[in-house]
């Protein structure tokens, strides 16, 4: 990689077009906006750069051959890669304002970035520092480790279970009067690449957020289904941490940092699924019985057809996502749990198909398709299944049961 | 994307002069609309000249919506959806400037009706084995005359025109012999018959055509482009079908979602997780319909449509079953199966049974699901197609 370190970055003022440019008159004269144009859901050019440069370095570093090597034990890929990402590229600020040290992109950038990630399976914790703990961070008072997070030099985990969703997490860690935190967090993500632990504790006032170095907690690396984004179990035994939100702020910001995880961890599921179904297609398109490309039985075709459908739905749901909660906007909290509902099980049909179609090679270790199986499996119970999801929506959308 | 505050400030000056020459509260319906076609205003994708600005396709919303605040009637499209969603564009893109001239006007208004004479009882997805012959008049130089039997005809009995498929050479293959013609639905040779459907009612037709005349003027495309032609028509009702802006819960999943909200006592938590599954579905494929229609802005309608209408056929099927089950006892009547001639189709209109069984037609009607299956299959993801028997043999020669 030759990029200069903030090619890849999108100036304020380009996002800033970007989020308002497109298909919709509504940006320049909302008074009069039309029926069913909404909100631009395509990709500007700005995140079509933004992409060329992430799928590069990816390309070049994120080799399957490397990733399947963190399940033997091998995490050596991690460390550099997400350097390269964070630092480099300049990625790990982008949610980040300028103002306090930031790229001051949005979530229509992030989520351009987790497509990519999800592409490659990559295992970097981008969606657990740079989107969740971020987000939760932004809540801080003191800027100084968002500064320090937004230019790579540190790497944060929020301290929930990967499992927890917006609406229904409760923290578990307790603060004593002495000011320790005690407490234990099962199967946390992000907290193996951490070297700061951003827990959630329960006070008498609310959620307060504190900031633990990772050193002072015992972190234990648990076996995952997702080795990619391997996870641990957390326990604060009369440990001390920094208060950086507090406890009239901290529910909010936790919530609304698992929130931005379901809604931009969509995108991630639907570049998992796009490489699914790509890697499915150039498959059958070689692969040859009966004296055929198997690809031309129609019995084939008709499986990919239904799931090109279902990955361009994805596609659409998981925009939709990361464009309304780019822009605040109101619909940000059913266009998530949408996205969630469906991007979950559209990762895991395509992911399931791919080993499927790939018939006995698709089931060899030496095959990259269990990479994207487990990834697509486990996103789809991170941050709420999508059974979750479609509950939420019940009341959200005047549904009850 | 294309569209600039210059764009818009244009547009609204358009459309008050627009509104300043023909005052809607004062002016007659269909002089208000040919004005506004002659404004370029009835679709501002199409040229200048033939009802159009020649902007992107996206305006068109903008124009709608301040016509309609200003009280300005419309032309009532869902009267003429073949008329305005497929022989419009088709006419526009294969006609000569005569037939442009002549057809479009009258059509986007709604003065004059128009049908599609495309399927037969022999070639329904196999739309280029059709058997609907026409043969050069041999007295009369310069005509057409056509004998054979279409089927699934809407609007028929209530069309000025018809764009049809006709086999003008049976002894080259299939697709290589048909030619795309404008058809004259008050010619003495068009007989119309009602065809029943399985809701009772009589939405479409049979229309049997004998020594039909067409003059070679209202030929679109050359003699053998039939196949190319009728193509481009079929895209653009797959879009039209499939890729119509809409709020969230428009369609089946707001008629379905409303009977819950206003039925609680029908609920169970089986259909409850159903009906969400659905919800979703349902919104995805708006939000995948917005995607779509920002893709085709400025571009052509493509094989992509094929895919919002396989998804639009089979959720109408699930949700309009699901409210069945949801009405339960009451699911078990239907209001009416007197056969009626309805003037305009809605898809959510009448009771819930009508809308299950008029959903079926769905995944049959504009190319069948399994059809548009192979169309996203071989255009859009480039697999091959299936070992065809009749590609190379004349269309006399095939078996039948």
């Amino acid at each position: 990689m030759t990029t200069p370190p903030t090619s890849a970055v999108p100036t304020p003022a380009a996002a800033s077009a970007a989020a308002s440019a497109a298909g919709d008159p509504a940006g320049v004269d909302a008074a009069a906006a039309p029926s069913g144009g909404g909100l631009d859901l395509l990709y500007t050019d700005v995140e079509d750069a933004l992409r060329a440069s992430v799928r590069d370095l990816l390309t070049a570093r994120c080799t399957p051959d490397a990733v399947v090597a963190a399940y033997d034990g091998d995490r050596s890929l991690t460390a550099t890669l997400w350097k390269a990402l964070a630092v480099d590229l300049g990625l790990a600020g982008l949610l980040v304002p300028e103002e306090r040290g930031g790229a001051g992109a949005s979530a229509r950038e992030a989520a351009v970035v987790l497509e990519e990630l999800g592409r490659f399976a990559a295992p970097v914790p981008f969606l657990t520092s740079a989107v969740v703990a971020t987000t939760a961070l932004l809540a801080s008072m003191d800027d100084d480790l968002l500064v320090r997070l937004a230019a790579g030099e540190r790497t944060a985990a929020l301290v929930v279970p990967l499992s927890a969703d917006a609406a229904g997490f409760r923290p578990v860690v307790r603060v004593q009067e002495d000011g320790t935190l005690h407490g234990r967090v099962t199967s946390v993500a992000g907290a193996v690449e951490a070297d700061v632990l951003v827990v959630p504790v329960a006070t008498g006032g609310g959620v307060a957020l504190h900031a633990v170095e990772a050193s002072a907690a015992r972190v234990d690396h648990v076996v995952s289904l997702d080795m990619t984004r391997p996870l641990a179990d957390v326990t604060l035994d009369g440990v001390r941490g920094e208060l950086v939100v507090g406890a009239d702020a901290g529910a909010d910001a936790v919530r609304l940092a698992l929130e931005t995880g379901a809604a931009l961890m969509a995108s991630e599921q639907l570049g998992v699924a796009q490489w699914c179904l790509s890697a499915t297609v150039g498959y059958l398109l070689e692969r040859r019985q009966f004296g055929r490309v198997v690809g031309g039985f129609q019995a084939i075709k008709h499986r990919l057809a239904d799931l090109y459908v279902v990955v361009e739905s994805a596609s659409a749901a998981a925009r939709h996502a990361a464009v309304t909660a780019a822009e605040q906007d109101p619909d940000r909290t059913v266009a998530a749990s949408v996205a969630q509902a469906y991007c979950s099980g559209a990762a895991v049909r395509a992911a399931e198909e791919c080993v499927q179609l790939h018939g006995g090679i698709g089931m060899t270790w030496e095959h990259p398709a269990h990479l994207y199986l487990k990834r697509a499996k486990a996103d789809q119970i991170t941050f709420g299944t999508p059974g979750r999801h479609r509950a939420l929506l019940g009341e959200l959308v005047d549904l009850p049961a | 994307m294309s569209e600039s505050a210059g764009q818009l400030a244009d547009l609204r000056g358009r459309v008050e002069a627009l509104l300043a020459a023909h005052d809607p509260a004062t002016s007659d319906r269909l002089d208000f609309l040919r004005a506004r076609f002659d404004a370029g205003l009835a679709w501002v994708h199409f040229p200048e000249g033939l009802g159009g600005l020649g902007l992107p396709r996206s305006l068109q919303g903008y124009v709608d919506e301040l016509l309609a605040r200003a009280g300005a009637p419309d032309n009532d499209p869902r009267r003429n959806g073949i008329g305005l969603g497929m022989a419009a564009p088709t006419i526009l893109t294969f006609g000569t400037d005569e037939q442009r001239r002549t057809f479009l006007r009258p059509l986007w208004t709604g003065e004059e009706v128009w049908c599609q004479l495309f399927s037969e009882p022999g070639a329904g997805s196999d739309l280029a084995a059709v058997g609907t012959r026409a043969v050069p008049d041999p007295h009369d130089p310069g005509t057409w005359v056509v004998n054979g039997q279409k089927v699934w005809t809407s609007s028929a009995h209530k069309a000025r025109w018809a764009i049809l498929v006709a086999r003008t050479d049976p002894g080259v293959p299939k697709h290589a012999g048909l030619t795309y013609f404008v058809c004259d639905m008050t010619d003495p040779g068009v007989d119309v018959r009602p065809l029943r459907q399985i809701t009772g009612e009589a939405e479409f037709n049979e229309v049997f055509l004998s020594d039909v005349r067409i003059p070679d003027a209202h030929r679109l495309g050359a003699v053998g482009e039939g196949w190319r032609v009728a193509n481009a028509t079929l895209m653009n009702e797959r879009v039209a079908i499939g890729g119509h802006a809409a709020p969230r819960e428009s369609g089946m999943a707001g008629v379905v979602a409303r009977t819950w909200r206003e039925r609680p006592e029908l609920r169970t938590p089986e259909l409850h997780d159903r009906l969400l599954s659905l919800w979703v579905e349902a919104e995805v494929a708006r939000l995948t319909g917005q995607r779509l229609r920002q893709k085709l802005a400025v571009g052509e309608p493509g094989p992509e449509g094929s895919a919002m209408k396989l998804t639009f056929a089979r959720l109408a099927q699930e949700l309009s079953g699901l409210e069945l089950e949801l009405l339960g006892e009451e699911g078990l009547r239907y209001d009416e199966w007197t056969m009626t001639r309805p003037d305009i189709v809605e898809f959510t209109g009448r009771d819930a049974g009508y809308r299950y069984l008029r959903a079926k037609g769905n995944s049959i009607e504009g190319g069948t699901s399994e059809i548009l299956r192979n169309i996203v299959a071989e255009r859009v993801l480039g697999l091959p197609s299936e070992p065809r028997v009749d590609k190379d043999i004349p269309w006399k020669d095939l078996p039948r």
